[in-house]
């Protein structure tokens, strides 16, 4: 009588929703402790009951400062990153239909990149240069490279294709990526040193201030992507069974594509180079929940919020006082876990 | 996929019956045409430089060797090893990352997908960090062992797991590991502050090559590209998707180990030498395929022809730019390279 159960499509599929929906709450329940041990984590150690006290406005000064002021703005922006990118880089993956694409893909990386390099260049030293400008200067490089590269991929007859949308990015982001080499060989040791910690990847505004300006991107553009995902689904299958289920595939294509430039831009800025959640993050979502957008997108958000809060925690204990960068951090226990989950699961 | 495999009909289809669209006029013609060239590319490039030298005594240079002259001296013992190392080099990147497009049937797939390019990268940044002293020899030679052993745990991962290694396995198991290791690179770069000596490095340049250097790789890197030309067939089959290639009898295990141990000769002794320019391996077998069609038959030796003319141009550009002062190969790489790509991805009609 099993047998008969499980061979129903209805109820495998729902069986599938229901444990898709259990994982989802055993990442948050991660993402939960990974926060308070985050809170803990830092040059000034914060009990949990001292936190709580804290929290609720009856701690010291000094322990509100902490919480307030440091720790719980950098929290914050890390899980904003890391859903940010992680469903940047699900977008991409799915508009592009490639298991390489990343956030990346369209030079927002690239783009960010050398805006920053040519910026520290420019100052006598790294302390001259306002560091405060920097993620906005970020966003800029990475919006006009992105735009860069639609253009150039658009044709006017045809608008725009994914595969030469993708080669036009490889392109592009190569181009920039030489010319960063140039000038880095050019860069004195100190600025030089300064640019390789941003490419790394580490988390910059940790004030409120960049709190406030990634949030209307991540709120607006998460749940618009996690709303689009029957399209995505029907997308999945390929431009002519999209077509010919009736979706306006171009235009879908572009919307999709924007809101993924607009989170990644704007994770990217504050963050410098952390591409590795937009490329694991999804992967691991597709493995852990199975490939349907509706599970999938909430998934890697979460997955990616939780990587990056445990990146940076880890980043800021390890090597005490100094920090070493989140995006390095992402990758090392990333990729091991993710390489396990490839090993172990059929294709 | 617009790739076409037409077999005749009534029969059962056998890799016999196979036709690639191919256009074996123009890729003649690339050949003849590409081996003039490169001739000529090389001549002009061992006469330009720092100290300007006439062809013919480029010509006496090679074919009567006077010892006692600062000219034949210099185009002997500098100039001749760097062009034909970029010629090497070039041939070598071109067809690695050909092998590497066909097999995982990804259009942006070149050889640092093995993890050969971050294990190179990761060996040295660890050689420089602990032993800065090491010869330039040595460097070599780890970096090279680096690149081996990227390339055996990418593909250690990849075919180790259940249902064995396809190519989107491939492909993402590369990924995540250049991105381990790169990151790992990136670490000890920061930390002991040696990341400027590795990009430079890195950038690319066949500026220090030598003879000896030339007479390692070369036995191997012929070999590798014979090889690959031998098992161009299989990759063919193998671009039509894995399914399809067992359908025709082919032992895919078999081809994607022997194509994946060309790819990390090729790429793994070229990466050592000159650092990460892989950017050829990206573009030329693009270029190539938008010339000579799908048939990996033609694709592979017109990538090498292409790939080295592209080398030795690049490396001509990067002493005539600013004289005396030479701009990273890799950047002058990616300066010629971008452009045509933009054009190719404009014009590109299949997806692979």
């Amino acid at each position: 009588m099993s047998v008969q159960r499980t061979t129903t499509g209805m109820s495998y599929e729902s069986a599938r929703r229901r444990r898709g929906l259990g994982i989802l709450a055993v990442i948050f329940v991660l993402i939960v402790i990974a926060f308070i041990i985050s809170v803990n984590t830092g040059y000034i150690r914060l009990t949990p009951l001292q936190l709580l006290n804290t929290m609720l406005g009856k701690g010291t000064d000094k322990q509100e400062l902490i919480l307030f002021d440091f720790r719980l703005p950098r929290i914050v922006i890390s899980l904003l990153i890391g859903a940010g990118l992680a469903v940047s880089g699900a977008v991409m993956q799915g508009v592009f239909r490639n298991d390489l694409a990343d956030p990346g893909i369209l030079g927002i990386n690239a783009g960010a990149g050398l805006m920053v390099m040519l910026m520290v260049s420019f100052y006598p030293t790294t302390n001259a240069a306002p560091v405060y400008f920097l993620p906005v200067i970020a966003f800029v490089g990475a919006g006009l490279t992105a735009a860069l590269i639609y253009v150039l991929a658009y044709k006017r007859h045809e608008g725009i294709k994914p595969i030469r949308l993708l080669l036009t990015g490889v392109a592009v982001a190569a181009g920039i990526s030489a010319a960063m080499i140039v000038l880095t060989l050019r860069l004195d040791p100190d600025k030089y040193q300064f640019v390789a910690t941003w490419l790394a990847g580490s988390i910059w505004g940790t004030s409120w201030k960049f709190v406030l300006s990634l949030l209307p991107w991540i709120v607006i553009l998460v749940p618009y992507v996690i709303y689009k995902a029957r399209v995505m689904n029907v997308l999945n299958l390929g431009e002519q069974t999209a077509v010919g289920l009736g979706a306006n595939v171009n235009r879908e294509q572009f919307k999709l594509l924007a809101a993924a430039v607009g989170l990644a831009a704007s994770s990217v800025a504050v963050s410098g180079g952390i591409g590795f959640v937009g490329l694991v993050g999804p992967h691991l979502a597709r493995r852990l929940v199975g490939p349907k957008h509706q599970l999938m997108l909430p998934a890697s958000a979460l997955l990616g919020a939780l990587l990056v809060i445990t990146a940076d925690t880890i980043g800021r204990w390890i090597l005490q006082p100094s920090e070493i960068p989140t995006g390095i951090v992402v990758a090392v226990i990333g990729a091991p876990y993710f390489l396990y989950l490839l090993a172990r699961t059929k294709s | 996929m617009n790739q076409q495999a037409t077999a005749s009909k009534g029969q059962i289809p056998t890799a016999d019956h196979v036709k690639f669209r191919s256009r074996p006029w123009a890729a003649t013609l690339i050949l003849i045409g590409g081996l003039i060239a490169l001739v000529f590319g090389i001549a002009v490039s061992v006469s330009f430089g720092a100290a300007d030298i006439k062809l013919s005594v480029v010509w006496t240079a090679v074919f009567h060797f006077n010892p006692d002259l600062t000219d034949h001296q210099i185009i002997r013992e500098l100039r001749m090893p760097r062009v034909l190392g970029a010629a090497m080099v070039g041939a070598s990147f071109a067809v690695a990352g050909a092998i590497m497009q066909g097999m995982t049937r990804n259009p942006l797939a070149d050889s640092g997908l093995m993890g050969i390019n971050s294990g190179a990268g990761f060996a040295l940044a660890v050689c420089f960090a602990f032993f800065p002293q090491l010869p330039f020899m040595y460097l070599i030679m780890y970096s090279f062992i680096g690149a081996g052993m990227g390339a055996g745990i990418v593909y250690g991962i990849g075919s180790l797991s259940r249902g064995g290694l396809t190519p989107a396995r491939l492909v993402l198991a590369g990924a995540a590991f250049s991105a381990l290791l790169s990151a790992l690179s990136e670490g000890i770069a920061l930390y002991f502050n040696i990341g400027q000596d590795l990009a430079f490095w890195y950038a690319g340049g066949v500026a220090g090559t030598k003879w000896f250097q030339l007479k390692i790789m070369f036995p191997w890197i012929g070999g590798a590209i014979i090889g690959a030309i031998i098992l161009s067939r299989s990759i063919s089959m193998l671009s039509l998707g894995e399914d399809i290639a067992k359908g025709l009898g082919q032992r895919t295990g078999l081809v994607k180990l022997a194509g994946a141990l060309i790819v990390l000769i090729l790429a793994g002794a070229s990466v050592s030498v000159v650092g990460a320019v892989g950017f050829i391996g990206l573009i030329i077998p693009h270029l190539t395929r938008y010339l000579v069609g799908v048939d990996y038959k033609w694709i592979i030796p017109c990538s090498a022809v292409l790939g080295s003319l592209l080398a030795i141009f690049a490396d001509l550009t990067a002493r005539m730019i600013i004289p005396k002062h030479e701009t990273p190969f890799g950047a002058i790489i990616a300066l010629i390279g971008v452009p045509f790509f933009l054009y190719l991805a404009r014009k590109e009609r299949r997806e692979l």
